[in-house]
């Protein structure tokens, strides 16, 4: 790994779809074993600028590089081999399979036996364990043996997550983790970014929109408004300073907190 | 051993096991069991149609892919097998060459029709798969000169695999040993083993993967997994056991045409006898075929027996005639569909009541 770059970068990044500018001109870099915030109210391209990292979309003009490499043409799969996993906002599972077996298909892209066609899945342990291993970390695996259409929402946000983490990702994009789970869930996901955040050789990139969730986990924060961005900086910094307060916000810090939540709950 | 033969995939229902292994036993012993050239037609093309069966739910139940070519695989291995058998005489060697010309045909056209258009829309593959086998058919029925066109091919093959062979003089359990006996004993061990590597395959992590990119492709992306990739495969792969398949049939009716192997009718037998089994679940194709066959065997016996007993009642009488049997087989799927919506394996593993 070439440590004189970022391990992420997005130059100029831009999307159009017709003559709406989704993401426009966002240049940014990510270094290892930090956090960012990724704040803006809904539609500001948050989604869409992850999509343009992971690849479901591909930018119209820009660079996305990953440890210097240029991978704005790559596919998803390639792109996901080089290291970066991604949360989706919209839960997006393997619904007619269980539980353990959506882990252990993650465990087996890694492991990179997809092409294997005559041993038995069953067979291979290690992947299987592997897949209990991360189900345990976000306290699922008591829920193992059911089908994902049987969990309730909150489960089925956790299991989104144990997704990306089974890749045992370098970039970890979670995209809205904790939307719509009930109060007493929230801390499983949030001490599990914790944890992950320990382990310098991480980059965590998360959309979120709970301030105090923000303050409590993020090194930086940057905000995007219609596509652009906005404002970049440590979070006291950002949420302090003229252009978000202004232009941005237009009200006073206090209210900044209040605000972020109705977007929330918009 | 039972583990590795079944790959870990037990029937997982009382019933399930003790129905397939019913249909396993009689088609192992049918010669003896059901001595005549009806019911040893019947039990060999049971044996076929479970390989035919099966590789069409590695696509459809499997994969999630919708292909309406299914009969043209089938098809390119029967004449594959029939025009080596036709041009270079009945001998074993033909027949090799033939099974394995005929896979390879069907895996390069698998691949080509796989890679140009998996990328598209569901509804335009099987549309696009419904096309390229229609133009296939009509192809096969043009080039006369070359498959005989609508007449089909009549040829031998290898004596060892026809009646007039007589290894043993005796009868055994009242059964001749011949060579049509030998003929089905290819037929049966051959598609057993097809059956028991498909489903080894769809329990490998290749099957899992075809589950995955079945359930939700853009995941399956996002993990790591090429879809286009696996879901080509998954169609070569299907093509080469329809292929093959084909193959067996050809050698058994030594006549091969196109109302044997390519025809739509066909196509609609095999998307029914999946859907009436389970899609999705390999032993749903043992007994889809098996019950579909059977239906379409004797359906129209008993009901010639059911019209005798009926003629005092017209309108009874009218509607159990042995013409009105695909009628009931309809009337006998729409029912199956409606209380089974899993299929019958669905059914008996207690799923989708
Ligand atoms: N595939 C698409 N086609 C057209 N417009 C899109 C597409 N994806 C996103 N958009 C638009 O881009 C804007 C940003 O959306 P999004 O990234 O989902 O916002 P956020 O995640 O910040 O709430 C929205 O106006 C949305 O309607
Ligand atoms: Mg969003």
């Amino acid at each position: 790994m070439n440590r004189e770059h970022p391990v992420l970068e997005t130059r100029d990044l831009t999307i159009r779809f017709g003559g709406h500018v989704a993401v426009d001109h966002v240049s940014c870099a990510f270094n290892r074993g930090t956090l960012t915030a990724i704040v803006g109210p809904n539609g500001a391209g948050k989604t869409t600028y992850f999509n343009l990292i992971s690849g479901q979309l591909r930018a119209t003009a820009g660079k996305v590089a990953l440890n210097g490499e240029d991978i704005t043409r790559m596919s998803v799969p390639a792109r996901t081999e080089k290291g970066i996993g991604r949360a989706f906002q919209l839960t997006n599972l393997f619904p007619s399979l269980t539980v353990r077996e959506n882990v252990r298909l993650v465990a087996q892209a890694k492991a990179r036996k997809g092409f294997d066609l005559f041993s038995i899945a069953e067979n291979h342990v290690e992947l299987i364990e592997r897949a209990e291993h991360v189900l345990a970390e976000v306290r699922l695996l008591d829920k193992a043996g059911l089908a994902v259409s049987a969990l309730s929402h909150g489960d089925q946000r956790k299991l989104e997550v144990a997704l990306m983490i089974a890749l045992g990702p370098q970039v970890l994009m979670f995209d809205e983790p904790t939307a719509g789970m009930s109060v007493d869930e929230v801390p499983v996901i949030l001490d599990l970014i914790r944890g992950l955040k320990a382990d310098a050789d991480r980059t965590i990139l998360l959309v979120e929109h709970k301030m105090d969730v923000i303050r409590s986990l993020a090194d930086r924060i940057i905000v995007l408004h219609n596509g652009a961005l906005v404002a970049d900086g440590q979070p006291a910094e950002v949420i302090a300073s003229p252009i978000v307060q202004q232009a941005y916000l237009g009200r006073d810090p206090d209210e900044i907190e209040s605000a972020v939540g109705e977007t929330a709950n918009a | 051993m039972l583990k590795t033969l079944l790959s870990g995939d037990y029937p997982r229902s009382r019933v399930l096991s003790l129905v397939v292994l019913a249909i396993g036993i009689s088609l192992l012993l049918a010669p003896f069991l059901y001595p005549g050239t009806k019911s040893l037609d019947t039990a060999a093309k049971i044996a076929i149609f479970v390989v035919l069966v099966a590789s069409y739910d590695l696509l459809l139940g499997y994969t999630g892919i919708v292909s309406f070519a299914h009969t043209m695989f089938f098809g390119i291995g029967a004449y594959g097998t029939a025009l080596t058998l036709s041009s270079m005489g009945p001998s074993f060697t033909a027949i090799l060459l033939g099974m394995l010309a005929g896979a390879i045909v069907a895996a390069v056209f698998a691949l080509a029709i796989g890679l140009f258009s998996l990328r598209v829309k569901a509804i335009f593959f099987a549309m696009v798969t419904l096309a390229i086998a229609s133009a296939f058919a009509v192809l096969v029925s043009q080039l006369s000169g070359f498959t005989g066109g609508e007449d089909g091919l009549t040829y031998r093959i290898p004596r060892e695999l026809t009646p007039g062979f007589r290894p043993i003089k005796e009868k055994l359990f009242g059964t001749a040993i011949n060579g049509r006996l030998i003929a089905y004993y290819l037929i049966f061990f051959l598609s057993a083993f097809l059956f028991l590597v498909m489903l080894r395959i769809v329990n490998s992590p290749f099957g899992r993967t075809l589950q995955a990119v079945r359930d939700n492709g853009f995941r399956a992306e996002a993990i790591g997994y090429r879809a286009v990739l696996y879901r080509t495969t998954a169609t070569v792969l299907s093509a080469v056991m329809a292929a093959l398949s084909g193959s067996l049939l050809a050698i058994w009716l030594r006549y091969t045409g196109p109302a044997t192997t390519l025809s739509m009718e066909i196509m609609v037998d095999i998307l029914l006898m999946v859907v009436i089994g389970g899609m999705g679940t390999m032993y749903g194709a043992v007994i889809g075929a098996t019950i579909f066959i059977l239906a379409q065997t004797y359906l129209q016996d008993v009901m010639g027996v059911a019209e005798k007993a009926t003629e005092a009642l017209p309108l009874i009488s009218v509607l159990v005639a042995p013409e009105r049997w695909l009628l009931w087989l309809g009337v006998l799927f729409i029912l199956s569909v409606y209380f089974f919506p899993a299929g019958i394996v669905g059914r008996l593993r207690g799923q989708g009541g």
